[in-house]
């Protein structure tokens, strides 16, 4: 049983998320938040990419041959991450270069991958593009997320807007350096999966063996 | 030789590809379960660095950058943009024969690889690794050194974590901060310490 395609789409966004649950295109993302526009670029690339990227692969999955499947699937993938890369470079030069080498790095980001062999492969065009963008909403929310945070705690402002005014101009805010660094993006995905798995506690991972503890009931 | 190590230092410690590109993420959560498995993956991630980094610049400097082909008659040509493609050839080429290799000569450092090596293929580190020595535009030797370092970086990183976790298990987190999200915290706790090297050489 297939699936509504509504479902499809907002599946990812938080119940299935692709970050926090999935553990999947971590790698090419944090760098890249520590700012709000380029965490919004960065975020409109990889929608752009799984969409048509599942599209494409689902469009021929009846063609791949099963044992190349995956030379396919990264052929398709890097021909699109490259035309993106040089639509960058022409309209966007100067984001491009604040992106630097991460635009490339949406090819192994293991989230594209893994959409199209383990949706695109097996279901419908129109499906697996909803599936690539349902995927990519989920991983721009939470890239979102966190860019935010990071520049308003660690520059005041947001897409460059000051907002609050720092003390060395006279204002009463102090930038907070460590938002800028990276440590912070680590601390601040681990409260954002914390805070969801709060809220739905069936996420959490089993322990491998729990603890006896003194004065409380084990769980 | 001063400059060489410098760089050497730093691309182990402050510009670590784990702890302060976020690269290799993926595998760096999946695999760190226990030390010795961590072991292996940054084993295969060292000697597929440090074979990869010089090899890709060969062929970028070479055939690719722009202006490479004026020996062929055709200086004006610029095929850069073919240098995403070209590196995952050649990532995927080298490990094969690199597997092939270790399998014939030193089966003991295959065995501890174990499945890793033909995993890397798929590893942003990698390909990442690749890309930064075209940014930053290191020569031969620089990136024989820069594979070699961040490829050790990756792999300090990653056992060190593996030992973090195997401690961790016996450990009383909040409900809900459990598994991923301790997680998330403890690498932030890591690079926070590879952060203070950044006064160094």
């Amino acid at each position: 049983m297939q699936d509504s395609n509504w479902r499809i789409l907002t599946r990812p966004l938080i119940d299935d998320n692709p970050l926090t649950l999935q553990i999947l295109g971590i790698c090419s993302a944090l760098a890249v938040t520590t700012s709000l526009d380029t965490a919004l670029l960065m975020s409109l690339v990889v929608v752009c990419v799984l969409a048509l990227g599942s599209a494409m692969v689902s469009l021929m999955r009846h063609q791949i041959p099963h044992s190349v499947r995956i030379i396919v699937q990264i052929t398709v993938i890097a021909t699109l991450v490259i035309v993106v890369d040089q639509l960058l470079q022409a309209y966007a030069f100067e984001l491009s270069k604040r992106l630097s080498v991460f635009v490339g790095l949406i090819i192994t980001n293991c989230i594209v991958l893994g959409r199209a062999q383990g949706f695109a492969m097996h279901n419908g065009v129109v499906a697996s593009a909803l599936d690539g963008i349902g995927n990519g909403l989920g991983y721009a929310l939470i890239l979102i997320l966190v860019g935010a945070i990071r520049e308003f705690f660690g520059k005041g402002s947001l897409l460059n807007m000051q907002i609050l005014i720092p003390t060395s101009q006279g204002g009463g805010f102090e930038p907070l350096q460590l938002m800028l660094l990276p440590p912070s993006a680590f601390f601040i995905i681990g409260g954002i999966i914390w805070l969801i798995r709060r809220k739905r506690p069936q996420q959490v991972e089993k322990p491998e063996f729990s603890l006896p503890v003194k004065g409380r009931e084990t769980r | 030789m001063n400059a060489l190590f410098e760089l050497l230092l730093r691309s182990v410690f402050l510009d670590n590809l784990a702890l302060s590109f976020f690269l290799g993420m993926c595998t760096f959560l999946a695999v760190s379960k226990r030390v010795d498995t961590a072991f292996g993956v940054g084993l295969a991630m060292m000697f597929v660095q440090t074979v990869t980094i010089p090899v890709n610049n060969l062929i970028y400097q070479h055939l690719l950058a722009p202006g490479a082909l004026a020996w062929a008659g055709l200086g004006e040509v610029d095929l850069s943009f073919l240098r995403l493609i070209a590196f995952i050839g050649v990532i995927a080429a080298m490990v094969q024969v690199l597997e092939m290799i270790l399998e014939f000569h030193l089966p003991r450092l295959h065995r501890a690889m174990g499945i890793f090596l033909p995993l890397i293929t798929v590893n942003c580190a990698i390909l990442g690794g690749s890309l930064f020595m075209v940014e930053r535009s290191y020569g031969f030797t620089e990136s024989l050194v820069f594979g070699f370092g961040s490829g050790l970086g990756w792999a300090l990183a990653i056992v060190m974590f593996a030992a973090i976790r195997e401690r961790l298990k016996y450990a009383d987190i909040p409900e809900g901060l459990q598994g991923l999200g301790i997680n998330f915290i403890v690498a932030g706790i890591m690079s926070l310490g590879f952060m203070a090297f950044a006064g160094l050489g």
